[in-house]
């Protein structure tokens, strides 16, 4: 895709979360307060920055997405199904036995998914490694990474940072999905990541920190973090979990992973198309 | 390179990665400070791009080369034994083996030749943390001339790789001529009485043991099983039919290496009375390779000893 305007990336991010809705409505429930929190960057990066074929999934040079906090998966599924890499129908087989599309990201599995991942702390090392393979084969392909504010708290992302840091891997660009809820709480009362910035700073990276439900700002910083030469890249999207959906805004926490019945999935699919 | 009595198995290591970097762009090494000891510090000089060191941050290491490999590339990781396989099990797991990542594990200073770095570097549970995984081929070097002849065939192997390799010289048993095959056991001495199926520097060990119970009149027929996983049931299996007692002997914990996998191929092909010669559910300890023989019966006696506790068995 090649979407110029910022209504444009707002009106693939509002079909982004319906599409998110209705593939977890199809089997029942899932982490759909952390899928919603994510639309946006996901819009932002399929509808205008990366480069990608989706008639060849695998091309080489092309721009790759690793989705670190592998359980929103739906998320990226429904960002590739608007991108062209599989019909939208498929996304309704989302979770039921035999399908493409698990909970947790699969390379193996779903056309377009760059890495697997799920188990938390593991995606952003193995962006790292993608990130210097594209150095060593100097193809210029940008590497970008979606973390979880929770997966934060993995030590393994930190050894990455580290190693990011220290040798200015220029070309990876990592976000971290900033809506501070996790699974047993909020991050401030579970193990606060703050000073969050601060932190990557120390690490070297460049960092943006800024509205993460905002397609404009978004695309600002991903504008801007491409521009920095030299340095790794941090943009922090304060985001909020289960954003457009109002009954998963309202479960906080609970949003994490929850049911959702039909009549839930019709209202809040009335809810993100009345708002286009 | 000439390899003879006192060839360092590192320096084969070495040998190996400067002819397959040099001639394949794809091939990268990553270390994790230990790259002075794996012997593959020299690489960061010859190959400042693809001989990488992470520091001490093991998980770290395999997750980068998982994403090495996502790019088309062929990633070496060394550690001691002990760091690259419990410290990295999940990411082994997730990153390599689930996503189907053609990364070979080097784990160095297997069991008891971890020597002076003792309980907390003496690994006995490395064969049998990988030996859960699916996928992955686990290699446990026997001599110097296996090594040199295994590596290209496991630079090969299309699918993630565990070596368990000892650095120094263990003594050589092969010929010059051998050729590995990753999916064959050696059968390097032939008998009647017995089956010894060993790994590593037990191999060695075997062999001796053989030449003991020979002075008894007890021919023990010697399997060498550098590839504990996939296993080859097939050369045992003949092994075991002809004697109809089986022994094995390993430099790791009797459970969930050699001595669970034997079991389960004597049980599923041809029941006949085993004993199992290894680390018997203990740690590790600090001590010189023949004080740690003597710790945890690894010596030559005891491999004999258990064959013919398996030879009075049989009914």
């Amino acid at each position: 895709m090649d979407i110029k305007s910022v209504s444009e990336l707002g009106s693939l991010a509002q079909r982004i979360r319906a599409d998110i809705v209705t593939s977890i409505a199809s089997v029942g429930s899932g982490h759909i307060g952390g899928c919603l929190s994510i639309a946006d960057v996901l819009a932002v990066l399929y509808g205008k920055h990366m480069r990608y074929d989706p008639a060849e999934p695998k091309k080489e040079g092309r721009d790759r997405l690793i989705l670190s906090k592998g359980h929103a998966g739906p998320a990226l599924y429904s960002a590739l199904a608007e991108a062209g890499f599989f019909p939208k129908e498929m996304l309704l087989t989302l979770n039921q036995g035999g399908t493409s599309l698990p909970s947790h990201c699969d390379m193996n599995k779903t056309p377009g998914v760059d890495m697997t991942a799920g188990s938390l702390g593991q995606g952003f090392s193995c962006a790292l490694g993608a990130a210097v393979g594209s150095k060593l084969k100097g193809d210029g392909a940008t590497i970008y990474c979606i973390i979880g504010d929770g997966e934060s708290q993995e030590g393994q992302i930190w050894e990455a940072a580290m190693y990011a840091g220290s040798h200015g891997v220029d070309n990876l660009i990592a976000f971290t999905d900033y809506n501070k809820m996790q699974l047993d709480g909020t991050t401030a009362d579970i193990c606060d990541l703050e000073p969050l910035g601060d932190k990557w700073r120390a690490f070297n990276f460049e960092v943006w920190d800024i509205p993460g439900n905002d397609v404009a700002a978004i695309d600002k910083a991903v504008t801007e973090a491409k521009a920095v030469k030299g340095k790794p890249k941090m943009i922090i999207l304060n985001t909020v979990k289960g954003k457009g959906v109002s009954f998963v805004e309202a479960a906080k926490v609970g949003s994490h992973s929850m049911s959702i019945s039909g009549e839930q999935r019709d209202a809040a699919l009335e809810e993100i198309n009345g708002g286009q | 390179m000439e390899i003879n009595e006192k060839t360092l198995m590192r320096d084969v290591f070495i040998d190996f990665l400067r002819k397959a970097m040099t001639a394949d762009p794809t091939v990268v090494v990553i270390d994790a400070d230990l790259a002075k000891c794996a012997g593959t510090l020299a690489l960061e000089k010859e190959f400042p791009d693809r001989a990488l060191n992470v520091g001490i941050a093991e998980a770290n290491m395999a997750g980068i080369a998982a994403g090495l490999s996502s790019y088309g590339f062929k990633p070496f990781i060394t550690s001691f034994a002990p760091f690259a396989s419990r410290r990295i099990a999940d990411q082994a797991m997730i990153s390599i083996c689930y996503a189907k990542q053609n990364v070979k594990i080097v784990g160095t200073d297997p069991g008891i030749a971890a020597e002076l770095n003792g309980g907390t570097h003496m690994p006995f549970e490395d064969v049998a943390i990988y030996r859960a995984i699916p996928d992955i081929l686990i290699y446990e070097p026997t001599d110097a001339v296996e090594f040199a002849s295994a590596l290209p065939k496991i630079l090969a192997y299309p699918h993630p790789a565990y070596i368990r390799m000892h650095r120094k010289n263990p003594p050589v048993v092969h010929g010059a001529d051998y050729e590995f095959d990753p999916m064959r056991a050696d059968v390097l001495r032939e008998g009647g009485d017995v089956t010894i199926v060993a790994t590593g520097l037990m191999v060695a060990t075997s062999l001796e043991a053989a030449d003991m119970l020979h002075a008894e009149g007890i021919e023990a027929e010697v399997i060498a099983c550098p590839v504990v996983k996939p296993i080859d049931s097939k050369t045992i299996t003949a092994s075991i039919r002809k004697t109809g007692a089986a022994v094995s002997a390993e430099n790791h914990n009797v459970n969930g290496a050699l001595g669970s996998a034997l079991a389960e191929v004597v049980v599923e092909n041809c029941p006949v009375p085993m004993e199992r010669v290894g680390v018997k559910e203990r740690f590790g300890e600090v001590g010189k390779v023949p004080y740690l023989r003597n710790v945890y019966r690894l010596n030559a006696e005891d491999v004999a000893l258990a064959a013919k506790k398996a030879i009075s068995r049989r009914k």
